[in-house]
């Protein structure tokens, strides 16, 4: 009973928090937003300290306390979805759109993310947040990298302090995960369950067949640098296998160690380092290495089956578990046919983080899945075993790095853990800026017409993805 | 002309006229004219969204049109509107003429007519947007058009339509084609046949040959409903969307070049840029409006005939 | 004899005009029917099977197809009860205001008959999507975005139906009945419902159909105004299918999706085809 009474307390000190914070951001809507959360947060984090360190103990065991009977959570693809369905305690499928957990239903709003849709889906639900009726109110939201800036610099995202997570519950996270969703005045917003350092993926029995072996230390020096990767790709074509199965495929590589910012104050602009995978990929496109389709459609994933003829597929681990068809029969990877290695260079691809929208009315559930989602060690080594995920938590990844036992189906039966942990130590977030999606979007779009050979030269191409950008982004220049 | 049936009594319940217009008119004003309006007026104002922050509404007067009308990219995708339209009207009418001259031709005595009539109208009624999914999904590199081409040998490799201009556009114009020449050919049927047969008959004992009789005679007659089929084409053809923005995904590649002006719209409108879409839309107005005005003039004068 | 001997000088005997005409109606019917075809026979067909090649004989695939997009993560169900509830109520109201403003028009001698009927007239082209930008703020101020009512209340003001309801009216409605039903004591809009609608019901029931599969196909709007997954109409779910990660998905859900979407409409139209092409026909001799 006692417990019933400080739980119903506790929860409404955070129902008044989350309203006071709602109220700041309606009168603030106007200004930028991002100089008031600053004032706001210190004024609430004593207050917050405070039940946080309860919430620990206590929430776990008081769930049903919120308010709110649904969880409106806010997603671009069924990733997440997956991952609480398999790890969250008593999370149940009720059907495709819905769930429940405890006597919360949990309401999925799923969005594709195709031309930036799901962040436009994302700003009408917030700015509509205040007027929103209780079960219509956005409690949880999920961000990629590329635009988590956008929503962690306002006050529509709460911090993850004043929900209730501590230093100590967030230590072992990697801190580019937490760098990412930190907003101009330090405070996190959000918080990741995976990490997503990327290797280059590529099919054991064409590397035997083409290169004699399949072991990630004898193909590692073939692929060592740009170069280097051209050559094999050309004696993968003589054998009739292409390098990789799009030029979009290394886009990330060379993104992630691009050193401008897309942005800098609103002007764009464009790293060398993107315009080299333009002529790298018009060279291994113009010598027929590989294709020019854009990822994720049908054509493009061709290559996870043996009839696709790809030698290699650039990504993190939840590519490699998530979407490469392992369940599929006379898939590559239902057979162990993977192998992970280096690659040219190091880079990270994607990584999807939890927020919690200001106005939640489920503040201690939402508290709750971030911390046995993306701090409870024992659930992310689930996650780890289970799905091969890479997770966001330092010493379970070394652990299982070292482990000699623990084996990736996909990959053959390699641990392919300390590569990802050697890379993800090396991620960098510095470059993110908010128009990042909308404009690397814009910019493959552009440059894929210049390799297609659409576009006589790379200026005309230049031209194309300026007209693009300020069409999408009136406030930026050039 | 009215006057003559007029009497008192039926004066007393002409005022039943307005009240059976009052639904019509309520819904036009609140549905279409107060957003008409709203529209024009925020066409004035610099009105966007930056990430969640709002910009504007500032009063630029006549600045998002010059912006507009100034930059290439609204020509570029006039031009690319028109091409898709054209490629799609000139087979369409032309196939349209010919099968309605053979349809409504007395000599040619077709059999089959209402099968071919009811296979040749029904891509009209089909949903676009299933339509060009299903282009899409049938024209994919390795989609079954690719796979059948493939095996009859008449390619070695896969065609990529969807890299191509030309190929990508000829797909577009292809689906408008199919869509519209059924129903094409039967506005114009119902044009022929009101043709006097007697013309015919007159012209058979001339000695006059088929072609003779077609432009001789059936064109000239079927010149109001052709002019009429060629506007509302047109006027159709300008609010071009569904096809091409599914076919691209919105993207109108390759090269921007099947991106209509109603993409650009629908771009400016997801993206909540109210004062561009704004102005675009009263472009779109103005141009449909003049447009409207001929089929307006030509619906007008038949009326009082 | 003589018309004979001139049609062989002149151009091509009939035969052979007829056999041209033939091949060229199979043709195009062919052409019209051929991405139907494959749609069916892929739609019967597994993914697996997909990606050898394509045949003509379908396989046995259907059902399986069919229960994995049930069973997806698409609220397909939920599509086609969003889409069937617009359409029905979107050509009710469409068709029974219309009737009843082509009636007012046709019917009374008022004051500015002239020129509201060339009012009607004029916007009749103007497109939706012109005036599409100030329609969503208006919904949005009246809290209607993400729901199936802004796009239905608009259909009573249709002025194409109402053009052709005119016509129809001009030339088979006879005023002399009306009058004939004031004689007996019945109130205008007794006359207008249980008189005037049954006796243009042929124009009515055409103009059903085309309301119906106007707004059954219909994607600019409802795309702008549905967010939830579960309120979007079959034409949204299909475009998403589009920017959807296809992983997600085999293609036999893709094909079996949209032949759920196109073939109802099929056999609606294979059914009243009479009606529907006559109707087409009918519309451009009074039009």
């Amino acid at each position: 009973m006692k417990k019933k009474v400080l739980g119903l307390l506790l929860s409404t000190t955070m129902v008044a928090g989350m309203l006071s914070a709602c109220g700041s951001s309606a009168t603030t809507t106007e200004t930028p937003a991002a100089e008031t959360p600053a004032a706001e947060t210190t004024t609430e984090a004593p207050a917050a300290e405070t039940p946080a360190a309860e919430t620990t103990t206590e929430a776990a065991a008081e769930l049903p306390a919120d308010e709110g009977k649904v969880l409106n959570i806010s997603a671009w693809n069924e990733e997440f979805k997956s991952r609480l369905t398999d790890h969250y305690p008593g999370y149940e499928v009720v059907d495709g759109t819905t769930g429940k957990i405890g006597d919360v239903t949990v309401n999925w709003l799923i969005t594709p993310n195709e031309e930036n849709a799901y962040q436009n889906r994302l700003d009408e639900l917030l700015l509509a947040q205040d007027s929103a009726a209780a079960d219509d109110k956005v409690d949880l939201f999920l961000v990629e990298a590329d635009y988590a800036v956008k929503y962690t610099d306002t006050d529509y995202t709460l911090s993850v302090k004043d929900l209730g997570l501590t230093d100590e519950d967030l230590k072992n996270q990697y801190t580019y995960t937490q760098d990412v969703v930190t907003d101009s005045n330090g405070v996190i917003k959000g918080t990741s369950w995976q990490g997503c350092p990327g290797v280059m993926i590529y099919n054991r029995e064409v590397a035997k067949e083409v290169f004699g072996s399949d072991d990630p230390a004898d193909i590692q020096p073939l692929f060592s640098d740009w170069d280097k990767f051209y050559e094999s790709a050309g004696k993968l074509d003589a054998a009739g296998y292409d390098v990789i199965s799009s030029t979009a495929d290394t886009f990330r590589v060379y993104q992630n160690n691009a050193s401008l910012p897309w942005v800098d104050g609103t002007k764009i602009q464009v790293d060398d380092n993107l315009k080299k995978w333009v002529e790298d990929s018009k060279k291994l496109a113009d010598a027929g290495y590989c294709n020019t389709w854009g990822q994720w459609g049908e054509d493009w994933s061709k290559g996870f089956y043996p009839e696709g003829k790809v030698f290699a597929y650039f990504g993190p681990a939840w590519l490699i578990d998530f979407s490469m068809a392992k369940d599929v029969e006379g898939s590559i990877a239902s057979q162990g046919g993977w192998a992970a290695t280096e690659g040219p260079q190091g880079f990270y691809w994607g990584g999807t983080w939890i927020c919690a929208a200001a106005g939640t009315d489920n503040a201690n559930l939402v508290a709750d899945i971030m911390r046995k989602m993306t701090c409870d060690a024992d659930i992310m080594k689930d996650i780890v075993l289970k799905d091969n995920d890479f997770v966001n938590n330092r010493p379970v990844m070394e652990e299982l790095a070292n482990d000699p036992s623990y084996a990736n189906e996909v990959l053959g039966g390699q641990n392919p853990l300390k590569m990802f942990c050697a890379g993800a130590d090396k991620i960098d977030m510095a470059n993110l800026t908010a128009y990042d999606q909308g404009l690397l979007g814009d910019f493959q779009t552009a440059m894929g017409d210049y390799i297609n050979g659409n576009y006589a030269t790379y200026d005309e191409a230049l031209e194309q993805f300026y007209t693009l950008a300020l069409q999408r982004y009136p406030e930026l220049t050039r | 002309m009215d006057k003559k049936k007029s009497n008192s009594n039926v004066v007393k319940f002409n005022r039943w006229g307005y009240i059976f217009l009052i639904p019509f008119f309520v819904t036009y004003i609140i549905f279409s004219l107060i957003p008409l309006f709203s529209t024009i007026y925020n066409s004035f104002f610099e009105n966007y969204r930056s990430g969640l922050k709002q910009i504007g509404p500032n009063f630029v007067g006549i600045n998002n049109y010059i912006n507009l009308l100034s930059s290439p990219e609204i020509w570029k995708y006039l031009v690319n509107t028109l091409i898709m339209w054209v490629g799609g009207f000139i087979p369409q009418i032309t196939i349209a003429l010919l099968l309605a001259y053979w349809f409504s031709d007395p000599s040619l005595r077709l059999k089959g007519q209402r099968f071919f009539k009811t296979v040749i109208y029904m891509p009209n009624l089909i949903m676009a947007s299933a339509f060009s999914m299903l282009f899409f999904a049938l024209f994919s590199d390795s989609g079954p058009v690719n796979q059948i081409l493939l095996s009859i040998g008449v390619i070695k490799e896969p065609f990529k339509f969807f890299q191509y201009v030309i190929a990508s556009r000829v797909l577009v114009m292809l689906m408008n084609f199919l869509m519209w020449f059924g129903n094409t050919t039967i506005l114009l049927m119902a044009g022929m046949l009101g043709i006097d047969s007697s013309l015919y008959e007159a012209a058979q004992v001339d000695g006059a040959t088929a072609s003779q009789v077609f432009f001789k005679i059936t064109m000239p007659i079927l010149r109001p409903i052709f002019t009429y089929v060629l506007i509302t084409s047109l006027i159709g053809g300008l609010q071009m969307f569904d096809v091409p923005q599914i076919l691209t995904n919105g993207r109108g590649n390759p090269t921007d070049s099947l991106t209509t002006v109603i993409m650009l719209l629908n771009r400016y409108l997801t993206s909540k840029d109210v004062g561009r879409g704004g102005a675009l839309s009263v472009f779109l107005f103005v141009v449909t409006g003049i447009l409207s005005l001929v089929v307006f003039r030509m619906n007008s004068s038949k009326d009082k005939d | 004899m003589e018309n004979q001997a001139a049609a062989k000088t002149h151009g091509l005997p009939i035969g052979a005009r007829r056999t041209i005409a033939y091949i060229v109606l199979v043709f195009f019917s062919f052409l019209c029917l051929i991405w139907f075809y494959i749609l069916l026979i892929n739609s019967t067909r597994s993914h697996s099977e997909m990606t050898l090649g394509f045949t003509i004989v379908p396989s046995t695939h259907l059902l399986d197809n069919w229960s994995s997009l049930i069973n997806g993560t698409i609220p397909i169900a939920r599509g086609f009860a969003n889409s069937l509830t617009v359409s029905i109520c979107t050509s009710v109201l469409c068709v029974y205001f219309s009737a009843m403003t082509a009636y007012a028009i046709n019917t009374y001698r008022f004051k500015g008959r002239e020129a509201i009927a060339a009012f009607i007239l004029a916007i009749m082209m103007i497109p939706g999507q012109v005036t599409a930008l100030g329609f969503l703020q208006l919904i949005n101020r009246m809290k209607l975005d993400d729901s199936l009512i802004p796009l239905i209340i608009p259909a009573i003001a249709s002025p194409v139906t109402y053009f052709y309801l005119k016509q129809y009216m001009e030339s088979n409605l006879p005023l002399s009945l009306v009058e004939a039903a004031r004689i007996d004591g019945s109130g205008e809009f007794r006359t207008f419902n249980t008189i005037i609608i049954p006796l243009i019901k042929p124009a009515i029931s055409v103009q059903m159909i085309f309301s119906f599969v106007g707004s059954w196909n219909n994607y600019f709007t409802p795309a702008l105004i549905l967010h939830t997954d579960t309120k979007k109409t079959l034409p949204v779910m299909i475009a998403q299918l589009r920017g959807a990660d296809w992983l997600r998905f085999d293609m036999g859900q893709i094909y079996i999706m949209i032949a759920a979407s196109i073939f109802p409409v099929i056999v609606i139209y294979l059914i009243l085809s009479k009606y529907i092409v006559g109707g087409v026909s009918a519309g451009a001799v009074k039009g």
